[in-house]
C-alpha cells in the first residue's frame, strides 16, 4: 500500500492547526510555513501524477480495513490531474495573496487556506460517497471563512447568501446519499457501482431518484443554470485571491458529476440517457447566460464570475456526451478554464488594488500605476478566458467542438459555442478599454504612490513584483499547456479511456484484498 | 410507524423550505435547522425501520437494525450543528455591519456607490 496517497489530505490537516495554534502572532512565519506546505503538496501531486500515468489505479485503505467496510482513497489519472491543478492554483494564488498583502487584511488566512486545500485534495482522492460529503463540508467551511476574509458589509451579506445556499445543497447531498444507500446498501463508490449493475428492475426507480438528486447537488456546486444564482455575488464580493482559488471549487462539482456518472451509474442506460438529456441543455443555457453576463456586467468581479459560469457550461457540453472523446475534451478544457478563470480574477484584482478605494466598477477612473504591465496581464488573461489563440483556450474549444461532431445536436451546439464566444470577447474588450483607455479621458493624473491599499510596514512585505509574477506564472502555465498540447491531449484521452472502463476501478477496490482486516 | 415518520419528514421539510425562502436571516436560519432535522430523520430511515432490535451483528442473530445510518446521522448532526453556528455568526456580522437583517443584497451591490 502506497502511504503517500493519504499525505495530500494529512499534510494540510496538520499544517492548518499548527499555523493557527503556534504561529498566529507571527505573519512572516505563517507565510513561510504555509507556502512550504502548499509547495510540498504540489510536488507530491506531481509525483502522484507521474505514478498514475502508467494507468495503474492505486488504492489506499484507511486503517487497512477491507474495502466495502472501510474508507478507501483512490488515485487514478483524473484524481492525480485534479490534485496537481489544486496544488498549482493553491501555491501560485497564495504567493499572490502574500505579494498583494491580502493575507494580512484579516486573520487566519493561511490556516484557512490549508483547510481549504485539505478539503479539495480529499474530495478528489476519496472513493467513498459519504466521505466525499464530509470532505465537501470541510472545503465549504474553510471557504466560508476565506469568503468573508477582510470583512466589509457587502462581503458579509454575500457570504450569508453563499453559506445558506450551500447548506441547502448539503441537505440535498445527504438526502441523495441516503436514497442511494437505501437502494444499494453501501457507500463505497466502487461497491455501489457493482451493486447498481446487479440491481433488480423494480428497484431502479429509487436509484434514479437518488442519482438525479446527486446530479442536482453537483450542479449547485458547479453553478449550472438554473442553480447558479449563488455564484456571481459570491465571487464578485470575495477577496480577489479567494475568488481565484474558488475557480477550482466549481470544478469540484464537475468532477463529482464525471466521477459518479462514469463509475457508479453507467450500467443503467436509461438513467445515463436521462442525465445527458438534462445536462446538455443545462450546459448550453449555462454558456449563454455566462457569456451574456460578461457582456452585461457593470462590475469587473461580476464580469469574471459570469465568465467562470460560461466556462462551466463549455466543460459540461463536452462532458454531457459521456463518451471518451467528449470526456477528453472536457478534461482538457476543465484544466484550461480553471487556470484562465484564476488568472482573470487575479488580473482584475491587480486593477482593483490600484484603483481608488479598490473599486471594481466599470466606470472611468484616474489612470492606475503600473498601467502598462497590468494591462498586458489583463489582455493575456482575457485572451485565455475568451479562448483565443495563442493560449490554450482555443485548442480546448476546438476539442469540444470536435467531440460533438456527428451528434444530432451538432449545429445547435456549434452555433451556441461560437456565437457566445463573440459575446465574451466583446464584453472583455469593453472592460479593458474602459479601464485602461478611457482612464486618460478623465483628465486626472496617475496617483503618485504605488498600489493603493497594501502599504508595506514592518509586519509584512507586500510586493507588487511578487503579485505580478504569480499572475504571470498562471499565464505561463497556459502557454506551457499550449506548447505541450500533444502530450497533454494524449493524457486527457488516456484519462477518458480509464474513466470509460470502470470495471478496472471496481476490481482495484474490491479484489486483491490480501492482508487486510 | 411508517406514516408517522414519513409525515414528520414531510412537514419538517415543508416548514423548512417555507422559512428558508423568507427574507430575514432569523427565519432562514430556523428554516435550515428544520431542513437538517428532516434530512437527519430521513437518513435514519434509510436502513429501514426496525423496532426493538440490536444495532449489531452477532452469530446466530437474524433480526437486527442497520447501525450504519445511525453513524451517518451522528456525523450529519455534528456537521449541521457546526454549520448553523457559522451561519448565525455571519448573519450577526452582516446585521451589525449593515444595520438590518435582510438576506437580499442592497441596491448598491448591483448599481455601485451613489445609486
Amino acid at each position: 500500500m502506497n502511504h503517500w496517497l493519504v499525505v495530500p489530505v494529512v499534510l494540510p490537516a496538520f499544517a492548518g492547526p499548527l499555523i493557527v495554534l503556534a504561529m498566529r502572532h507571527d505573519l512572516v512565519l505563517q507565510r513561510v510555513f504555509s507556502t512550504a506546505a502548499t509547495a510540498a503538496q504540489l510536488l507530491l501531486a506531481l509525483w502522484l501524477l507521474l505514478q498514475s500515468m502508467g494507468g495503474e489505479i492505486q488504492v489506499y485503505r484507511l486503517g487497512n480495513w477491507a474495502a466495502p467496510f472501510g474508507i478507501v482513497l483512490m488515485l487514478d489519472r483524473l484524481a492525480a490531474l485534479m490534485l496537481v491543478l489544486a496544488g498549482l492554483l493553491g501555491l501560485v494564488i497564495q504567493l499572490y495573496a502574500i505579494g498583494s498583502g491580502w493575507d494580512r487584511r484579516g486573520r487566519h488566512f493561511h490556516s484557512l487556506w490549508q483547510f481549504q486545500l485539505m478539503g479539495i485534495n480529499g474530495a478528489f482522492l476519496t472513493g467513498d460517497a459519504f466521505n466525499l460529503f464530509v470532505l465537501f463540508e470541510i472545503l465549504l467551511i474553510a471557504s466560508y471563512g476565506l469568503m468573508i476574509h477582510a470583512g466589509g458589509e457587502l462581503r458579509l451579506r454575500a457570504g450569508v447568501q453563499y453559506v445558506v445556499y450551500n447548506l441547502l445543497g448539503s441537505s440535498l447531498f445527504l438526502a441523495a446519499l441516503g436514497t442511494l444507500y437505501a437502494v444499494t446498501g453501501t457507500l463505497n463508490m466502487a461497491d455501489m457501482a457493482a451493486k447498481v449493475a446487479m440491481l433488480p428492475a423494480q428497484d431502479t426507480a429509487l436509484l434514479r431518484v437518488g442519482a438525479v438528486l446527486l446530479m442536482l447537488v453537483f450542479a449547485v456546486k458547479a453553478a449550472l443554470v438554473p442553480l447558479h444564482f449563488w455564484l456571481p455575488a459570491t465571487y464578485a464580493r470575495a477577496p480577489g485571491p479567494v475568488a481565484a482559488l474558488f475557480a477550482i471549487m466549481t470544478k469540484v462539482g464537475i468532477y463529482g458529476i464525471i466521477r459518479f456518472f462514469t463509475l457508479v451509474f453507467p450500467s443503467d442506460d436509461a438513467l445515463m440517457r436521462f442525465a445527458a438529456d438534462i445536462l446538455l441543455p443545462a450546459a448550453l443555457v449555462t454558456l449563454i447566460v455566462g457569456q451574456l453576463g460578461v457582456l452585461g456586467a457593470r462590475h469587473m468581479g461580476r464580469m469574471t464570475a459570469f465568465a467562470a459560469v460560461g466556462s462551466v457550461g463549455t466543460v459540461m457540453i463536452a462532458v454531457a456526451q459521456f463518451q471518451p472523446q467528449g470526456l477528453a475534451a472536457g478534461i482538457w478544457y476543465l484544466v484550461h478554464s480553471t487556470l484562465a478563470t484564476a488568472a482573470l480574477f487575479l488580473a482584475v484584482d491587480l486593477i482593483g488594488t490600484r484603483r481608488q478605494g479598490g473599486s471594481l466598477w466599470l466606470r472611468p477612473a484616474p489612470p492606475i500605476v503600473q498601467a502598462g504591465i497590468v494591462a498586458a496581464i489583463y489582455f493575456a488573461a482575457a485572451i485565455a478566458m475568451a479562448g483565443l489563440p495563442p493560449l490554450s483556450g482555443f485548442l480546448g474549444k476546438l476539442a469540444v467542438l470536435q467531440s460533438v461532431r456527428g451528434t444530432d445536436m451538432t449545429a445547435l451546439i456549434w452555433a451556441v459555442i461560437l456565437i457566445t464566444s463573440i459575446f465574451g470577447i466583446v464584453g472583455l474588450t469593453r472592460a479593458g478599454s474602459m479601464v485602461f483607455w478611457r482612464a486618460h479621458e478623465s483628465g486626472a493624473t496617475p496617483a503618485p504612490h504605488a498600489p493603493d491599499e497594501p502599504q508595506p510596514d514592518e509586519a509584512g512585505f507586500p510586493s507588487a513584483a511578487l503579485a505580478l509574477t504569480s499572475v504571470g506564472a498562471l499565464i505561463a502555465a497556459m502557454a506551457v499547456l499550449t506548447v505541450l498540447a500533444g502530450p497533454m491531449m494524449r493524457f486527457a484521452q488516456d484519462t477518458a479511456a480509464q474513466l470509460s472502463d470502470p470495471q478496472r476501478y471496481i476490481e482495484a477496490v474490491l479484489e486483491r484484498q490480501e492482508g487486510v482486516k | 410507524m411508517e406514516f408517522l415518520i414519513a409525515s414528520a419528514i414531510g412537514s419538517l421539510t415543508a416548514a423548512g423550505v417555507y422559512l428558508a425562502l423568507r427574507k430575514r436571516s432569523f427565519a432562514v436560519v430556523l428554516g435550515m435547522t428544520l431542513l437538517t432535522y428532516a434530512t437527519n430523520l430521513f437518513l435514519f430511515t434509510t436502513g429501514r425501520l426496525v423496532i426493538d432490535q440490536p444495532p449489531v451483528l452477532r452469530d446466530g442473530v437474524t433480526a437486527y437494525t442497520d447501525p450504519l445510518p445511525q453513524a451517518l446521522v451522528l456525523t450529519a448532526i455534528v456537521i449541521s450543528f457546526g454549520m448553523t453556528a457559522v451561519v448565525v455568526v455571519m448573519a450577526l456580522g452582516s446585521f451589525i455591519e449593515g444595520g438590518d437583517d435582510h438576506i437580499d443584497l442592497p441596491r448598491r451591490d448591483r448599481e455601485g456607490p451613489g445609486a
